[in-house]
């Protein structure tokens, strides 16, 4: 017998997008914490070793730590460019089309704590991308989700309306990779493992 | 150091958006380095081969429309494994669509359920590649298309075609990752064309 799956058929997935604090459970064995090398545990700098997601990936530690680090530095590094909280929209937008619940509910909380604006980021959650938002807003997300597109629609008119809202290019090339890591994420969330109820739901 | 974005967007020493990208160092270099760990050079090719590799990158990128990566994983397959590239080219206008499409968790969401083109590779495929690497080429059109229909069934068919668990990581990485790389190349070869 070739070896199998690892079901969760108690599992009652969560079935709308919310900002409340998922958990996440693997379809695949992750790495035991007792069997992580030296490698493995610098590939989880700066993450949880506990997280099952996280210890899944680092069976690929190489390839986990570079994407750990342009994480960190795509969503974190302030040398001029978008402010955070709209890198974080424009995370939670891909998410939401791209149908991630459980990325779509770390990143629209990250964005209601780093904004303060979290009727708005439910909007987005609720309604999606074609949600009332201000100028700004409606900027990144549309521009987010054109990116996300497969094929990507992302045309000269999102730039256009970025820069209309006051963004300068080293913002617009944030909007873009921000957009962009997380149809690398939303993919390794997805199809890895299944969002499960918040604990002590 | 030679770097495979600013190759394709044609983005030279000096320019202005070269001058973007070195304001995100780090990414710049790690996405960089998922390229080389991921393709070019990785460091276990027990796990999935280069042919396999270079293959699942040109059927992301091909089925993407993204012609400038496309078209450089197309040369690396080519050099790798002609037949394989061949079989590829001819499958591809029947598995390219649009997306993402799907299915969500029956409940509040489901008036959003989309369907579309759920690919499976056909016998011809199957002869000129083997089982194992079509398991990964439905996969990789799974992920590309339509992510939230992923579910524990499609990677119980990765493991009855052969791949490890590891060996799974790896190219479910590998698909990710070039979505990432194609959509970096995207915006910043339209953000090149609009200054």
């Amino acid at each position: 017998m070739t070896e199998q799956v690892i079901r969760h058929p108690d599992n009652v997935e969560p079935d709308a997008f919310t900002q409340a604090q998922l958990e996440w459970e693997p379809w695949l064995e992750p790495k035991p914490i007792e069997a992580l090398t030296q490698t493995d545990r610098e590939a989880l700098k700066g993450r949880r070793a506990d997280s099952p997601y996280f210890r899944l990936l680092v069976r690929d530690p190489i390839v986990l730590g570079a994407r750990t680090r342009a994480d960190i530095d795509i969503f974190t590094n302030e040398d001029g460019g978008l402010p955070r909280p709209e890198r974080e929209l424009a995370a939670a937008a891909a998410s939401r089309v791209n149908g991630c619940l459980y990325c779509a509910s770390v990143h629209s909380r990250a964005a209601t704590e780093l904004s303060g604006r979290r009727d708005d980021v439910q909007r987005l959650l609720d309604d999606g991308i074609d949600s009332e938002q201000d100028e700004r807003w409606t900027a990144v997300i549309e521009a987010a989700a054109a990116l996300t597109a497969t094929p990507s629609r992302f045309a000269p008119a999102h730039v256009a309306a970025l820069k209309a809202a006051g963004f300068d290019d080293q913002a617009i090339v944030d909007v873009i990779q921000s957009a962009a890591f997380f149809n690398w994420a939303n993919r390794l969330m997805l199809s890895l493992g299944e969002p499960a109820p918040p604990v002590g739901d | 150091m030679s770097d495979l974005i600013d190759e394709l967007v044609g983005i030279a020493p000096g320019d202005h958006l070269d001058t973007l990208r070195a304001k995100r160092p780090i990414v710049r270099r790690d996405a960089q380095a998922s390229y080389e760990e991921l393709i070019v050079s990785p460091s276990d090719l027990d796990r999935a081969s280069a042919a396999e590799r270079a293959a699942i990158g040109y059927w992301v990128a091909a089925l993407s429309q993204a012609a400038a990566l496309a078209g450089h994983y197309r040369s690396l397959l080519a050099s790798l494994d002609p037949a394989v590239l061949d079989a590829l080219v001819t499958a591809i206008p029947e598995a390219t669509t649009t997306g993402p499409y799907g299915a969500y968790p029956p409940g509040p969401l489901s008036v959003e359920d989309e369907d579309g083109l759920h690919w499976t590779a056909p016998a011809s495929l199957h002869s000129a590649v083997g089982d194992r690497l079509a398991a990964a080429l439905e996969h990789t059109h799974l992920l590309t298309f339509r992510p939230r229909d992923s579910n524990p069934k499609a990677l119980q068919a990765l493991l009855d075609a052969g791949w490890t668990t590891d060996g799974i990581v790896t190219i479910s990485q590998l698909v990710a990752f070039i979505h990432f790389q194609l959509r970096v190349i995207a915006g910043l070869t339209v953000l090149k064309e609009a200054n």
